[in-house]
């Protein structure tokens, strides 16, 4: 099953990369804010079913591809 | 007669890149410095342990995050457990971080740049393993040279946690804070790198204060042991 992680910065936690990030996109023109800079992990894990898989997934995030303190995670499963 | 020198591992793992000098700054300061493989599941007998400074397997997903996961990483965990004494040296301590013997995390400098330069430090305590040859308050000027240093605390650190504050913040650290022990204080994580300031030559030897207090403090220990 194929999963995706996102991994985002916590609120309140300062992202300078997505400060950077919109400083740019205001030098290009465009009316932004709130930019935020994250992580994309794309996985497949073996599992017979979405809740399966999810759990698989969710320890991984809390072990290793999230730091708690500091990131968020979101879960998303494709086809 | 000489007093036993204590014996004292710095851990290489694969992108480590301050392991030498480590050992060399541990050997000047009268240590018996011993490398250790970062695929060694045991220890051999250690008085103390060293993190070095480095990029630990690329520093991939985020820094330390892989090398927590490391033979060595659980060993010095046992170590440490036990309450032996651990320094953590820029990557080093965000590998201490990481595999949660301190807490906090070391995030990207505020500035987004690499910052390489001399700084002045604070001393906030001078009552640890790691620190007994400084005096509190005092100013030590040590390098750093790291891209990410921004270290946040947890919501509940204890302020006693606080070993070292920057004079002049580099990198947009909480609190200027530039190291922090665990609340035994047998565990110590700073960006900065004494092993680099070992030598007035070298512009600084104030690094040589907080290493030759744990050298002290590791031959204190297994004087006491033998």
């Amino acid at each position: 099953m194929k999963a995706t992680v996102l991994v985002r910065p916590k609120a309140g936690i300062l992202d300078p990369q997505g400060e950077a990030v919109e400083r740019a996109l205001e030098h290009l023109g465009f009316d932004v804010s709130g930019a935020r800079v994250g992580k994309v992990v794309d996985l497949e894990v073996s599992a017979s079913d979405e809740a399966g898989a999810r759990a698989q997934v969710e320890k991984m995030c809390e072990q290793l591809l999230a730091n708690p303190l500091i990131e968020s995670y979101e879960i998303e499963f494709r086809g | 007669m000489a007093s036993p020198q204590p014996r004292i591992g710095v851990v290489t793992y694969p992108g480590s890149q301050d392991d030498r000098d480590a050992l060399w700054a541990l050997a000047a300061l009268d240590a018996d410095a011993v490398p250790v493989w970062h695929e060694e599941r045991e220890l051999p007998s250690l008085d103390a342990v060293v993190l070095p400074g480095g990029f630990s397997y690329g520093d991939y997903l985020r820094c330390g995050a892989i090398a927590r996961f490391s033979p060595a990483t659980a060993a010095v965990c046992e170590f440490a457990a036990s309450g032996g004494l651990v320094l953590g040296i820029c990557n080093g301590f965000q590998i201490l971080c990481e595999a949660g013997l301190l807490h906090g995390s070391l995030l990207r400098n505020e500035s987004l740049r690499f910052v390489c330069r001399d700084v002045p430090l604070r001393v906030e305590r001078a009552d640890t393993p790691f620190t007994s040859r400084c005096e509190q308050g005092q100013t030590l000027v040590i390098p750093v040279k790291h891209g990410d240093g921004r270290y946040v605390p947890p919501p509940d650190l204890d302020p006693a946690q606080v070993v070292f504050r920057y004079r002049a913040n580099p990198n947009g650290s909480v609190d200027d804070i530039a190291g922090v022990c665990n609340e035994a204080g047998t565990v110590l994580g700073l960006m900065p790198h004494p092993e680099h300031a070992v030598d007035p030559l070298l512009g600084s030897a104030d690094g040589a204060l907080v290493l030759a207090s744990l050298v002290e403090s590791a031959r204190d220990r297994a004087l006491a042991a033998a």
